[in-house]
């Protein structure tokens, strides 16, 4: 496995480099779906993929396959409801969770017991996050098993094109932008990676390739305070959490949330992407030694895992 | 400006100064802004010959007049009060001249003026406020559309004109959620409530809506818990625009919206049709009851709304899944608010509530909206990294 996450490129780029140390030479594919409307809007990323760009355009293939599908395109209308309904229902229950271990954790911790209730707390909060994602593996098994969108006609051809293109390039590169799309873009038209592909993928583009997405904004003018698992991801790589705008978008002063956060998500590595990083994973796909991640004293440390 | 500790006001400053002249108080006026703030202090300046000069307000906690003093045998006058942080106060003056009142006078040594349906009215920002630029036009923000709708109502028994907001980019293939705006008009015209809009969407802080404008006929009477209002909003507006336009149709898609009386002409519709709306954004509500006696200090044209807010107090009922409530600090409806907060929380519903150091008025009402709107129709923001 050949994967390296990259920071937000908007003021630091770091993916022409990233792309010019590959060991590879040839076509780099491109997802920018997380783009939308602005997909085909690519020539700046072109530049930046060093002119070898082979842009897969699988936002504008999404549009087509469900403009040309009216019965799936509505199908998939109501199910992004029923999903959003799921993701409000997990999130009323998360923030009573997350403010109760938030409280305790304030508590005097030489009182007696209180540590053992924070545990108990974190654990009340990774036992709505498994709900959560479970009943979104259900939903979605449901839908797939009643529409079975990759065997829609649209999408067939798609996927068999896209396919086509992957088997050319000798690369990967996936920018940032709209988490959700690029994943449901991902899902739909991209079939399992030639494992011996090397991906460069920054902000929302990493994010959609771990175990799990979580979204985070401790800034939200939304009164969206705590951080919230959304789907499960692509499962490239495991055990990492990718965090960019780590610094713009997390309170990294208040200890008691970064702390919060990092055991929350146990033994796995919180992942800090900010401007112009640059983390190449383990040939397992494993956080490396030495990357920026959030520590459960509620600082940013390097990781140190084995 | 922050004065620095123990330094003294340049009103006080000025008055120590000896052979104080005309020129002096030019040169003094000229330096500064009007009124004058200095970190939590405020200096409200008059020139002018006068018998007396006051500044009114409505801010609750401060002595409404305000007298002001005058500087020597000059026509300079001054009052200077204890302002803090972030606050904005709309203000007047009034004077006597040669025994008659002169009322409703504007600052003419401060050029910011708030507007409203009653008129104009001079503003003074204290230490820290700034408008938020989300309010202001954004040459990088899409406009959306606004559409005049005329609709017959069998209810109100008029016709009435609904303005549509349609957002950037509005596809007939999309389901939009839907905002209802009491007031409408005063929303648009004082409240900037396009730009608004415009810039919350565009820069994902909250979903694209549709929102309907709404005008009131005699708004006392169809704003304070009227049935036939209710009826009008959920049996004729929102059929007939589901109808027209492309909205997602749900009750979690629908928000009631209203300001002052708007806001009980808000939460009086979902009273009565409780399955139809997820959500109410209630600024400044009129929240006035009793709980005993009935002198509710707010006139007759309260009187339905003391009947209708002391019956849902008696007994509280769902209303919608979310409400968003705002309240200024400054204005005497906050004790209300305030009580209200936890009457429609034991009720079930999920509530959030936010004040602010500012009063009865639109641009309160404008600085809530990023805040309230964002709440109830959250933006892709949180999805989206670049």
């Amino acid at each position: 496995m050949n994967v390296t996450l990259l920071g937000p490129q908007r003021f630091r780029l770091s993916a022409r480099t990233a792309i010019r140390n590959l060991p590879v030479d040839g076509p780099v594919a491109a997802i920018n779906a997380g783009w939308q409307e602005r997909e085909a809007d690519d020539g700046e990323l072109g530049d930046v993929l060093d002119g070898r760009m082979v842009n897969l355009q699988l936002f504008h293939r999404w549009e087509d396959a469900l403009a040309a599908d009216p019965e799936y395109a509505e199908a998939s209308r109501h199910h992004n409801q029923v999903l959003d309904d799921q993701q409000s229902l997990y999130t009323l229950r998360l923030r009573h969770a997350v403010d109760a271990a938030n409280e305790i954790w304030r508590r005097d911790d030489s009182i007696p017991l209180v540590g053992e209730a924070l545990g108990n707390a974190i654990e009340e909060i990774r036992a709505i996050d498994r709900w959560h994602l479970d009943t979104v593996d259900r939903i979605e098994a449901d839908f797939e098993s009643t529409y079975h969108p990759h065997e829609r006609l649209r999408v067939v051809e798609h996927r068999g094109e896209v396919a086509g293109l992957l088997g050319s390039a000798v690369a990967l590169a996936i920018t940032g932008g709209h988490v959700g799309v690029i994943l449901k873009c991902l899902q739909l038209f991209v079939g399992p990676l030639p494992p011996t592909m090397p991906v460069v993928a920054w902000s929302a583009g990493a994010m959609a390739l771990g175990e799990q997405i979580v979204l985070f904004n401790d800034n939200a003018v939304d009164g969206s305070r705590h951080a919230e698992v959304y789907r499960r991801g692509v499962g490239l790589f495991r055990h990492v959490v990718p965090l960019p705008h780590a610094r713009r978008r997390l309170h990294l002063h208040d200890a008691v949330r970064v702390a919060g956060f990092a055991r929350r998500f146990g033994g796995d590595c919180c992942l800090v992407l900010d401007d112009g990083a640059v983390v190449k994973l383990t040939e397992e796909g494993r956080c490396p030694p030495g990357a920026p991640v959030l520590t459960h004293e509620g600082v940013v440390a390097t990781w140190e895992a084995a | 400006m922050r004065p620095s500790p123990g330094r003294k006001l340049a009103i006080n400053r000025l008055r120590q100064r000896r052979g104080l002249d005309k020129a002096a108080i030019d040169r003094f006026l000229a330096r500064r802004d009007a009124p004058i703030v200095e970190g939590l202090r405020c200096t409200f300046l008059w020139r002018g010959e006068a018998d007396e000069v006051r500044v009114r307000h409505r801010v609750v906690g401060l002595p409404d007049p305000l007298q002001l003093r005058r500087v020597g045998d000059t026509d300079l006058w001054y009052v200077a009060i204890e302002l803090p942080e972030n606050s904005r106060v709309e203000y007047q003056f009034e004077l006597v001249l040669a025994g008659e009142t002169i009322s409703f006078v504007n600052d003419p040594l401060n050029p910011r003026v708030a507007h409203s349906p009653m008129g104009s009215s001079s503003v003074c920002y204290g230490s820290g406020y700034r408008v938020p630029d989300w309010t202001q036009p954004d040459p990088e923000a899409r406009p959306g559309e606004l559409v005049d709708m005329p609709i017959r109502s069998l209810a109100l028994r008029r016709t009435t004109t609904v303005t549509v907001y349609l957002p950037a980019r509005f596809r007939r293939t999309v389901s939009y959620p839907l905002l209802i705006v009491h007031d409408g008009g005063d929303y648009l015209r004082y409240a900037a409530a396009k730009t608004v809009l415009d810039n919350l969407i565009h820069r994902l802080d909250m979903a694209e809506v549709v929102a309907a404008f709404i005008r009131p006929g005699n708004r006392l009477v169809e704003y304070a818990n009227s049935a036939a209002h209710a009826r009008f909003v959920a049996a004729e507006l929102v059929p007939a625009l589901e109808a027209e336009l492309p909205l997602a149709g749900t009750a979690r898609s629908r928000c009631l919206m209203g300001s002052s009386f708007g806001g009980i002409a808000s939460m009086s519709t979902a009273v009565r049709y409780p399955e139809m709306f997820g959500s109410l954004l209630l600024e400044s509500t009129s929240f006035v009851f009793t709980d005993i006696g009935d002198d509710h200090g707010g006139g007759p044209a309260f009187d339905p709304v003391v009947t209708f807010v002391n019956r849902y107090r008696a007994r509280p009922t769902r209303l919608a899944d979310r409400i968003f409530m705002s309240c200024g600090v400054y204005e005497p409806l906050s004790v209300g608010n305030r009580s209200m907060v936890s009457t429609l929380q034991s009720a079930g519903m999920e509530l959030r509530y936010v004040e602010a150091r500012d009063g009865h008025n639109w641009e309160n009402w404008r600085d809530r909206l990023q805040e309230g709107l964002s709440w109830i129709f959250p933006g892709p923001q949180k999805f989206v990294y670049e």
